[in-house]
């Protein structure tokens, strides 16, 4: 028998976890957000995930190959920041855009850095930014809930020219909007439609059920921490309940959870790996940190939504906070460096 | 300070695989017509040859003398003429001088091998003894029992501990020897007690070998001051600190040693040959190997005579199977990948594993996505993830800064990695230099 025996290192067996596993095991995650976005807004989200997700990949498998470098598309990480864009966006958003914002996503802040593991802010946030800032109209062209097949008829002309991006409620205003305004709670939709998600907003983040039907599932296959999220959605709720509009603990704590990108970016964008903390006690900063940052922005910061900014933020704390927060070694010695 | 758990934090569940041998008994292997007696088999000095090419030998006789405290002398396993003593390689890898026997198939006892009074010997008397037979640690680490049960004279031990936990995969050598010759472990746990005056004896085995756990209890039942501890099933949990904190709640400090918190831990097989050694005089010559995995035909426990070529017991276990991707000596998770088969079993080998191909990981490196896992699984809560990419780029003295030094090298890191980086190797890497640096500055010092 030929034997030619292979000679590594220990150890000489591993675990079924691999990169691509915990890939797919995001999209799955997303997928009831996807159902959500057609069922309320209808095949149009679709076809903007689906060209999303086709820009990433291809600006992905371009740059490497003009780069020379070897090609890891199949590593399926192009695909969930491909998904991850197209949720941080209007269901309206003209094609070219999504197009756009993949190639910033993936080749500017990811690819330019090092590729994956080595971005140093999340991709589809900062790509998000980036259009928001440069297509401000685009950005925020709501569209309210399809139902019964029939869109309501006044949803173009609720386009916002200006940031606040205020409307009444009966075409499409965000319950952002309405909470930044000052909306009474008459004017809010039914927090059980915000919960499900018959509201205007984003392609990902309307339906709070749809996604934490899907971060359940990251949680049960311990692909995520509870840290970051729990901590991030708590400090909301908690901070904007205190500071209410009407005085203190009169705030719509509950709102301004299942409002905005709060469960897509907490689940979703603050535990992407690269650009948070490895380390346990720096996760819950991260969430805290983010949780007041939002609260910050979304109370009394000029624009509705926090969510992106704030991940953002404590994106580039990161590795400061890594730096102070490093576990105590097992049976570590006082006094010691 | 600590509360016991039996089990410690971090770790991870690879699938056991105990059942390709589990339930063989020992099975006494053929003694090969040369042995190849490697003249260091433990941690420390290797030993001086005692015998040359020509010589007539006897079983049991010393042929290796011990050089220096922390070093043990080694013995022939056959009778018969010395052909070679020559470097040759060995099971760690490298090449060791070697005496080579021939057998001629008498098992001639050498004439020091004698009973010995057990009731009547002095603590010095044993620990001569413990010496004078070769005995090392048997759970794969190979330090001197004799250094071991000689701690500094501040250092009290109230307990001992004897390692039953068998956390590797695929090894049942430990397993049989609890099983099959209980009564032995206990009298060699009651002279280890003698040795160091401790007040009380532990037997620590994983709850998955239940087997092993009655069969140790019923030996025990007579002892008052000898409890067996069942211990969650979690790789590593045979690893000494985890093992120590699981039964005793104390945490061994950093940089530290078992005798600091009052406690010392022999693996079962060592304390079964303390027994025999003060019993029947016999030196350590023997000792039981699982030779296992999917690509050999009949996986068994073997009783193997010191310098059994790996290629003879393979083939007295069928041959392979299939064609194995990777032959490693000892356990799958920190053993050691062979390139050849003729190597001998040394003293610490507790098995022999022919992996096929879908058992052994996948070669393809990944880039670090930095997940975290590795910082879950890590017993001593270090950052494997940090400390092999300074590795990596040879920064050591960062490594130093990240407690390198710390890693007990039990391989959960990689082992839970989605990536499949090598980061116990490169932290391996890392340590070395750092101990290599540390020595040239001390000499650099003296000068």
């Amino acid at each position: 028998m030929n034997k030619t025996l292979t000679v590594s290192s220990s150890p000489h067996i591993t675990s079924n976890e691999s990169v691509s596993r915990i890939m797919l095991d995001v999209i799955i995650a997303l997928v009831p957000a996807a159902i959500a976005a057609v069922y309320f807004f209808g095949w149009r989200s679709a076809l903007v995930i689906a060209v999303s997700v086709l820009s990433s990949v291809a600006a992905e498998a371009i740059y490497q190959k003009l780069m020379k470098k070897p090609i890891t598309i199949k590593d399926f990480s192009a695909v969930v920041t491909g998904i991850l864009l197209a949720y941080n966006l209007p269901p309206t958003i003209p094609l070219w855009i999504v197009v756009i914002g993949a190639v910033i996503a993936i080749v500017l802040v990811k690819q330019i850095f090092g590729g994956i593991g080595q971005n140093f802010m999340n991709p589809a946030l900062a790509a998000r930014a980036i259009l928001l800032a440069a297509w401000p109209v685009e950005m925020t062209n709501w569209q309210s809930p399809v139902i019964d097949g029939v869109s309501a008829a006044t949803s173009s002309a609720t386009s916002s020219a200006t940031v606040d991006g205020i409307s009444s409620a009966t075409s499409g205003a965000t319950p952002l909007a309405i909470l930044k305004s000052g909306g009474v709670w008459a004017e809010l939709p039914p927090l059980w439609d915000v919960f499900i998600g018959k509201i205007g907003g984003c392609i990902g983040e309307i339906s709070a059920l749809a996604l934490l039907i899907g971060a359940a599932y990251l949680l049960i296959r311990r692909v995520i921490s509870w840290r970051i999220p729990i901590t991030f959605i708590a400090t909301v709720g908690l901070l904007t309940w205190i500071f209410g509009n009407d005085g203190l603990f009169t705030g719509h704590g509950l709102y301004h959870i299942f409002s905005g990108g709060l469960i897509l970016g907490a689940f979703f964008m603050a535990t992407d790996y690269p650009t948070s903390p490895v380390t346990p006690k720096g996760q819950i900063i991260m969430g805290i940190g983010c949780g007041i940052i939002t609260t910050v922005i979304r109370l009394v910061g000029g624009y509705p939504g926090g969510v992106s900014y704030s991940i953002l933020i404590m994106n580039v704390a990161t590795p400061l906070i890594e730096r102070y927060t490093r576990p105590r070694i097992y049976g570590e010695v006082r006094g010691n460096a | 300070m600590g509360f016991k758990l039996f089990s410690f934090k971090g770790g991870v569940n690879p699938p056991d695989n105990k059942h390709f041998t589990e339930n063989k008994p020992i099975e006494t292997a053929n003694v090969p017509s040369l042995v190849y007696i490697p003249l260091q088999q433990h941690i420390g000095a290797p030993c001086e040859p005692l015998v040359k090419p020509g010589d007539h030998v006897k079983l049991g006789q010393m042929i290796g003398q011990q050089r220096g405290f922390v070093s043990a002398p080694v013995h022939s396993s056959v009778s018969g003429i010395v052909k070679f003593v020559t470097p040759l390689r060995a099971p760690q890898g490298d090449k060791i001088m070697t005496v080579v026997i021939e057998n001629d198939g008498l098992d001639t006892l050498d004439e020091s091998i004698k009973p010995k009074d057990v009731d009547n010997l002095s603590i010095q008397d044993i620990k001569r003894i413990i010496l004078d037979a070769g005995i090392v640690g048997l759970g794969g680490a190979t330090f001197p029992t004799h250094v071991k049960l000689s701690p500094p004279a501040e250092k009290e031990i109230d307990y001992v501990i004897l390692n039953g936990a068998e956390c590797e995969p695929y090894l049942t050598s430990d397993y049989r020897l609890m099983i099959e010759e209980p009564d032995k472990i206990i009298s060699g746990l009651k002279i280890i007690m003698k040795v160091l005056d401790a007040k009380f004896g532990y037997i620590g085995i994983e709850d998955n070998k239940p087997e092993a756990i009655s069969s140790m209890e019923k030996a025990a039942s007579n002892e008052s001051n000898i409890q067996v501890v069942s211990l969650k099933t979690k790789y590593p949990q045979g690893s000494e600190k985890q093992l120590i904190q699981a039964i005793t709640g104390r945490k061994v400090p950093s940089g530290g040693l078992p005798a600091d918190v009052g406690v010392e831990v022999n693996n079962v097989a060592t304390a079964a040959k303390i027994y025999e050694a003060v019993e029947t005089g016999m030196p350590l010559i023997e000792r039981v190997v699982t030779v296992s995995g999917k690509g050999i035909k009949e996986p068994k426990n073997l009783r193997v005579r010191i310098g059994t070529l790996f290629s003879d017991l393979i083939e007295q276990c069928g041959g392979f199977s299939c064609e194995p991707s990777k032959v490693v000596a000892g356990g799958p998770m920190t053993g050691i990948a062979q390139h050849s088969l003729e190597v001998p079993v040394t003293k610490g080998v507790a098995g022999i594993l022919a992996l096929s191909p879908e058992e052994t990981k996948d070669e393809e490196v990944w880039p670090c996505i930095r997940c975290g896992k590795c910082i879950e699984v890590c017993p001593i809560n270090l950052m494997p993830l940090s400390i092999s990419a300074y590795s990596l780029k040879g920064d050591f003295d960062t490594c130093r800064e990240y407690n390198a030094l710390d890693c007990i090298e039990c391989g959960c890191c990689s082992y839970i990695c989605p990536s499949k980086r090598p980061l116990v190797q490169s932290i391996v890497v890392a340590k070395n230099e750092i101990i290599a640096k540390e020595k040239s500055n001390i000499s650099n010092k003296d000068k």
